[in-house]
């Protein structure tokens, strides 16, 4: 960067390609060849600048997260926050453990992997080792459908579908409950997790699956022991963004699982999740400047860490994926 | 030609992909502890027939085929065997090496357990040590038999994938130009193994080196385009790799093997 222009000019004329590269000596001097250099310069101005917009967006976000949360942390302590076991922010007797929440949320997201995990791999195994050509191209499609149904319709499902199933199963259910929330949500990441999984599977050449089939190996065996082992890393990739989705999940636990902050790991009673109580401050009637509504931006900083780390991982995951294969 | 026992046989055998008949009408023999060479130009269906003979090929979803290939006297397309079964016993070697991602040491192992091995684990040992023996590869290998199958070279990984396919005691072993990815020594290695490997195995290869034909194989089918449009492949000479090579009775067998084909 810090050669001066002139200098760096001529080599984008070099990458155009072979053909061009014959010529470039004299186009360097044509008129055309400036014009098209302006051209260049307009589009990168350009489309560097909305890239900076979604950058910024992110990072101005960022920024105001972490400013409440600083001014949250000068009046709960750290401590408190990561070790209380209750938290009542809303009451007269404010107690600021944060455990109840994140308790919740992993409550509801481990019963959706339960869900969402088997299912996903044996459609992912099935679509990528089973489906002919012709069916996997109808079928793929229609999962990727599933994945656009919007997460309110699946959170009155849970309400209105899946708890009164529950209910009937086990009569202590409660009406808001984590169970009936997490089977929801484990449909609906199950189409991420079957897609992506998929894409692995697929991935996976052809000629490993002929290895094993020419040992005598059935199909079952072949996908489940010569071609999940290889695809291990891409599915790995899927579970972690699955879990990332289910984290950070709002709709479907603010309408099914209740508003109740408990440590437990009953998922037939009312529990809270870090998503759901952000909701229920942001649209109740707590004053701004009090620390109540500052409590948000901590539970939403801590769950953007949570999601932050759950997708840097699934990142490396995913590259290491892609050097095996390319 | 000779009494010797017949493992495996084609009968007015066609393979169809959809409606295009890529072999047809192939007749020949394979003997028992003889190396038999498949021979001939790109694109005559060396791979289909040879692939036809463990099954490989309906893995192909538009493949099909007519005829017969008796295996020791059996149809093996007869719609009471399964495919897997004669997998079991006629194994097969690609032409890439294709390890499992996994240890040198499961890479052999597998098969054996998929394949019904249920001993204990130094019974196993045993079976891994003397496949990677059997496919001269034990000396090369045996301080690191936990490191990937992948870490190999590329002759190592062929001779592992070798081992592999005799873990399991095949009567057959069906090569698809098994030397064509490696570099001369490596070849040269596998070309060695193979005349170790007929004491024991039946060996079939499919090759586009002529000279690897004649220096490893007893018998040689010659295979060429025929048909309509020269479209489909058939053997067109099948007999003792001297002969072929020195008396072959028909001219384009001649006209391939001295250069003059193309």
């Amino acid at each position: 960067m810090g050669m001066g222009r002139n200098q760096t000019r001529p080599i984008p004329c070099v990458k155009e390609g072979k053909l061009q590269m014959a010529t470039t000596i004299q186009s360097l001097t044509t008129q055309n060849h400036r014009k098209r250099d302006r051209e260049r310069k307009i589009i990168r101005g350009l489309t560097f600048f909305f890239a900076l917009v979604s950058v910024g967006t992110t990072a101005g976000i960022i920024y105001e997260l972490l400013k409440e949360t600083v001014l949250f942390f000068q009046e709960v302590s750290i401590l408190e926050f990561f070790t209380d076991t209750r938290w009542t922010p809303l009451f007269a007797s404010k107690r600021f453990g944060v455990l109840p929440l994140v308790n919740g949320t992993l409550l509801v997201a481990a019963g959706a992997m339960l869900v969402a995990v088997p299912l996903g791999l044996l459609a992912a195994i099935f679509l990528s080792e089973y489906a002919s050509e012709r069916m996997r191209k109808i079928l793929k499609p229609i999962l990727e459908i599933l994945a656009g149904i919007p997460t309110v319709v699946y959170g009155y499902f849970a309400l209105l579908f899946i708890t009164p199933i529950l209910r009937d199963l086990f009569p202590e259910t409660q009406i808001f409950n984590a169970a009936s929330a997490s089977i929801a949500m484990g449909f609906m990441i199950l189409p991420l997790m079957a897609s992506v999984s998929e894409d692995a599977l697929s991935a996976v050449p052809r000629s490993l699956r002929e290895a094993a089939y020419a040992m005598g190996a059935t199909k079952f065996e072949t996908a489940t022991q010569v071609v999940l082992p290889a695809a291990l890393s891409g599915v790995a990739a899927a579970f972690i963004l699955a879990v990332s989705r289910a984290i950070g999940e709002t709709m479907i636990v603010a309408i099914a699982a209740g508003q109740q902050p408990k440590l437990t790991l009953n998922p037939l009673q009312s529990i809270e999740t870090m998503t759901a109580y952000i909701v229920q401050v942001s649209l109740g009637d707590t004053p701004h400047q009090s620390i109540a509504y500052k409590t948000i931006f901590a539970v939403g900083m801590l769950l953007f860490g949570m999601t932050l780390i759950m997708n840097i991982i699934s990142y490396f995951v995913t590259k290491r994926f892609r050097e095996k294969y390319e | 030609m000779d009494n010797n026992h017949v493992v495996l046989e084609t009968k007015n055998l066609n393979v169809f992909y959809g409606n295009f008949l890529a072999i047809k009408d192939v007749n020949f023999q394979v003997f028992r502890n003889q190396i038999t060479a498949i021979i001939g130009p790109s694109g005559c269906g060396k791979s289909t027939l040879l692939r036809s003979f463990n099954r490989m090929n309906e893995l192909v979803p538009s493949a099909r085929s007519e005829g017969k290939i008796l295996f020791n006297g059996e149809d093996i397309y007869d719609p009471a065997i399964d495919p897997v079964e004669v997998r079991r016993k006629i194994g097969m070697v690609f032409q890439k090496p294709n390890p499992f991602p996994k240890s040198i040491y499961e890479n052999i192992a597998w098969g054996l357990k998929i394949n019904g091995f249920r001993g204990s684990k130094s019974e196993m040992d045993d079976l891994v040590e003397q496949a990677l023996r059997g496919a001269a590869l034990w000396d090369e290998v045996k301080d690191k038999l936990d490191q990937s199958g992948l870490s190999l070279s590329g002759g190592q990984q062929q001779r592992l994938c070798i081992a592999r396919a005799i873990a399991i005691k095949p009567e057959v072993i069906l090569m698809d130009e098994p030397a064509s990815a490696l570099d001369p020594i490596a070849t040269l290695k596998i070309e060695d193994l193979m005349r170790e490997l007929k004491e024991n195995y039946t060996i079939v290869i499919v090759t586009h080196n002529m000279q690897e034909a004649a220096r490893v194989s007893d018998y040689t089918a010659m295979m060429m385009l025929t048909g309509e449009g020269e479209r489909s492949g058939t053997v067109i000479e099948f007999d003792r790799t001297s002969v072929i090579f020195t008396r072959p009775k028909d001219k384009r067998t001649e006209d391939y093997i001295t250069g003059r084909f193309g």
